[in-house]
C-alpha cells in the first residue's frame, strides 16, 4: 500500500519478492544490498534460520531518488519460499504495491514454480488483490545453471499476462536490476493512474 | 479489499505528531512512533539518535502480523497490545485500526504508565486517522497525475 507524507514529501511503496524455496529471492536482496551506496539504502534484515533459509521475511528499504520533489522510497521484502511457511507468505503480501516472482530456471525446480505461482494468485486473491491487476515481473533466475529449460518452455509455463520477462543470475548480480527496475516504473505508473 | 493507500498532508502530520510528543511525556517514554500495519512509518518522536526507525516499523508490523494470525488461529480477532521488556530497553506496540502505536521506553518509565498512557490516546488517534483516511477519499488533487514517463525514466539513469 503506497503511503504518500506530504510533510516529508516522501512516497514509499512496497515490493515483495515471491518464488519456491531456495530460487534466489534473498539473493536478489543481498544484490542490491551489495551494489547500492550506504546513503540510498537502510539494512537489509534477514530473519532467518540457522542454516539461512528464509524464516519470516527479509526486509531492505532503499530510495531510488526524487520524483515531482518526492523523495522515492522502496521497501523490499521476500517471503519464505519453502511451502510449510505460507501463513507467513500470505501476511508479507499485505499491503504489496508491486510483486516479483523469481522463478527457478532449473528442470528439476519446474513443479515447484508452478506450485509457488499457484500459491501466490492464491494468496493475493486472500489479500484482496489479483495479480492481472498489480504491477507485477517475472524474473527467470540461475540462467548460469548447466540443466536449464529453455525461456521460451518457462514462459509458456509461467507467464500470466503481458508482464515483462527478466533473465537473470542473482548471485553475480545479472538482471537484478532490471528486474527491480521493471517492477518500481510499473508501481510508480500506477500511482499516476490513481 | 486491500486497503487504500494514506495520504498524509502536512497540517495532519503536525497533529500527529503533537499527539506523539504529549504521549511520549506523559509516559516518560524514549520513543514513540506511528506505522501503518504493513510496516510504512508515519511520524515518530523522540530520542531517535541512532535508532533504526524504517527497520523497526517493519518489524513491528511483522510481529503484530506474525502474532495477529496466532490469534485468528486460536479464535481470537487479534492481539490489540504487544509488549517486550528486557533488561533495560521495552516496547510496547498498541494496534489502533490500521496503525500501530509504538512506544520504546527505559527503566525512567513503566509497563503500567506505557499502557495507560497510550490507551489514553488511542482514541484520539483512531479519530484523527479516520479523518485522513475520509479526506484522502475526497482528494482528486494528487500531484502524481502528471508524473511523465521521463520522471520516471530520470530515477533509473
Amino acid at each position: 500500500m503506497t503511503f504518500i507524507n506530504y510533510a516529508s514529501r516522501e512516497i514509499n511503496c512496497k515490493i515483495v519478492y515471491y518464488g519456491p524455496g531456495l530460487c534466489g529471492k534473498t539473493t536478489n536482496l543481498q544484490h542490491i544490498f551489495e551494489a547500492t551506496a550506504p546513503q540510498a539504502r537502510g539494512k537489509l534484515i534477514s530473519l532467518a534460520t540457522e542454516t539461512d533459509r528464509t524464516l519470516f521475511f527479509d526486509f531492505m528499504p532503499l530510495e531510488l531518488g526524487t520524483v515531482r520533489g518526492f523523495k522515492t522510497r522502496f521497501h523490499l521484502y521476500t517471503v519464505p519460499g519453502q511451502v510449510f511457511y505460507d501463513a507467513s507468505r500470505k501476511l508479507i503480501l499485505k499491503g504489496v504495491d508491486g510483486v516479483v516472482f523469481v522463478a527457478d530456471s532449473q528442470e528439476e525446480r519446474m513443479d515447484a514454480n508452478v506450485e509457488s505461482l499457484y500459491n501466490l494468485e492464491e494468496n493475493l486473491r486472500a489479500q484482496g488483490y489479483d495479480l492481472m491487476k498489480l504491477p507485477y515481473v517475472l524474473q527467470l533466475n540461475k540462467r548460469d545453471l548447466p540443466n536449464i529449460v529453455p525461456v521460451a518452455d518457462l514462459t509458456a509455463e509461467l507467464l500470466r499476462k503481458e508482464e515483462p520477462v527478466v533473465e537473470a543470475v542473482a548471485s553475480s548480480g545479472a538482471g537484478v536490476f532490471d528486474t527491480l527496475k521493471a517492477v518500481a516504473k510499473q508501481v510508480l505508473t500506477e500511482l499516476r493512474k490513481s | 479489499m486491500a486497503d487504500t493507500p494514506i495520504l498524509l498532508h502536512q497540517n495532519q502530520y503536525h497533529r500527529l505528531k503533537a499527539v506523539l510528543a504529549r504521549l511520549r511525556m506523559d509516559s516518560a517514554a524514549r520513543v514513540v512512533f506511528l506505522v501503518d500495519k504493513d510496516g510504512q512509518e508515519i511520524a515518530a518522536q523522540g530520542e531517535i539518535g541512532n535508532l533504526d526507525t524504517t527497520s523497526l516499523a517493519s518489524l513491528a508490523a511483522g510481529n503484530v502480523a506474525a502474532t495477529g494470525g496466532m490469534a485468528q488461529l486460536i479464535g481470537e480477532k487479534e492481539f490489540p497490545t504487544l509488549s517486550h521488556e528486557g533488561e533495560r530497553e521495552s516496547i510496547h506496540i498498541s494496534v489502533i485500526g490500521r496503525l500501530l502505536l509504538i512506544v520504546v521506553f527505559d527503566e525512567r518509565s513503566t509497563l503500567g504508565l506505557v499502557k495507560l498512557r497510550s490507551r489514553q490516546v488511542s482514541q484520539q488517534l483512531l479519530t484523527m486517522i479516520e479523518e485522513i483516511t475520509q479526506v484522502q477519499l475526497d482528494d482528486h488533487n494528487s500531484p502524481f497525475a502528471g508524473i511523465t514517463d521521463e520522471d520516471i525514466d530520470s530515477l533509473f539513469k
